[in-house]
């Protein structure tokens, strides 16, 4: 941080409260250059009031659990710099929309993983650890397909920004779809069917309506609107192969 | 809200509207060219299978694919789930069926 422009401050409202209801209370904070949403908030809870909930590990983009409501617009916190969002307006800091608060700016992430394991996004392997290992060709259309949404951090920003989740809380969610196609195109899960059956269910992948909200904030520049399309085209073949 | 069923029940009832609409409005460009009065309109389609089979067709595929629409729109906005969404959503497709094949009989039905 530059020790320049330490004499600088500004002003951040952090939303306070808990499941009952809560409201921003604002914070006056040393501005740096460089300096991050998620250093802004451990600052306020460092020295300036304790009680402030939030929720990070890594600080490096990595474990997907500094994810917040920034100046309306869901982003991980941990990469995001305050210069970059603010741009010159009051930096306004909330808990991650579309799922439950626990206090402050922790939400609590059981349903956001509960619809990964209903997506049947849950790795089942092909192969015993005595078989052979299956070899798999990395150019392999399939395996470049699984490859593009491999790398989620599970940060729930794309859940948060879903219009679809907000409207229909069944609705399973792009995070939990994408890692649903991941797996179907994965050649060492064992079952793209059962995969493809959970994903039909109402509340499934038919429910999304393509807002591409999803791909819009995926912090780690991850396609789940694209992965979505491909569970529709999949179980839009597959309910005619049942019948054929 | 939709599960695969109901998906492909709306992607396939488009797909057979799409060759319908463009038919309809090749009708109603052709009959309001020459300026085809009701009663001639009428002495062509009144008892015709084919009119009827178009028009019967497209107001089948209309009430499938609309009923579906609506009933997203009812889940999402009006909160409807389960068994009530399912009623409306019957309600939905028998109003635009009942409506619609009043209208077909009425200009096909000699």
């Amino acid at each position: 941080m530059s020790a320049a422009t330490d004499s600088k401050s500004m002003e951040v409202s952090v939303w306070r409260g808990d499941a009952d209801g809560g409201e921003y209370r604002d914070y006056t904070v040393p501005a740096y250059d460089n300096q991050t949403v998620l250093d802004v908030v451990s600052w306020i809870q460092q020295q300036q009031d304790a009680t402030l909930t939030y929720r990070f590990a890594c600080r490096v983009g990595m474990c997907g659990s500094c994810a917040m409501t920034v100046n309306g617009k869901p982003r991980w916190t941990c990469r995001t710099h305050v210069n970059k969002v603010t741009r010159g307006e009051k930096l306004t800091i909330a808990p991650l929309r579309n799922l439950p608060v626990i206090k402050d700016l922790a939400t609590d992430m059981d349903e956001f993983f509960e619809k990964w394991v209903k997506a049947k996004g849950v790795h089942e392997p092909s192969t015993g650890r005595h078989d052979p290992m299956v070899p798999v060709d990395p150019a392999s259309k399939n395996r470049i397909t699984a490859s593009e949404g491999i790398e989620c951090i599970n940060c729930a920003v794309c859940y948060s920004a879903c219009d679809t989740v907000a409207a229909n809380p069944d609705y399973l969610g792009p995070a939990a779809l994408q890692r649903a196609w991941t797996l179907v195109n994965d050649e060492k899960n064992k079952d793209a069917n059962t995969v493809l059956d959970a994903v039909s269910q109402s509340g499934g992948c038919h429910s999304c309506h393509s807002h591409g909200s999803c791909t819009q904030y995926c912090p780690v520049g991850l396609n789940p609107m694209k992965a979505v399309a491909g569970l529709k085209r999949a179980t839009a073949f597959k309910f005619w192969r049942k019948r054929g | 809200m939709l599960d695969v069923r109901l998906y492909m029940a709306q992607r396939i009832s488009a797909l057979v509207m799409a060759p319908l609409v463009i038919g309809h409005i090749a009708v109603m460009i052709y009959a309001v060219q020459g300026g085809l009065t009701t009663a001639e309109i009428l002495g062509r389609t009144q008892g015709s299978i084919l009119w009827f089979l178009f028009y019967g067709l497209f107001v089948l595929a209309v009430s499938v694919h609309a009923a579906i629409g609506i009933r997203v729109i009812a889940g999402e906005w009006l909160k409807l789930r389960g068994f009530p969404l399912t009623v409306f959503s019957y309600a939905v497709f028998f109003l635009l069926l009942s409506l619609g094949l009043r209208a077909v009989m009425a200009v096909t039905w000699s």
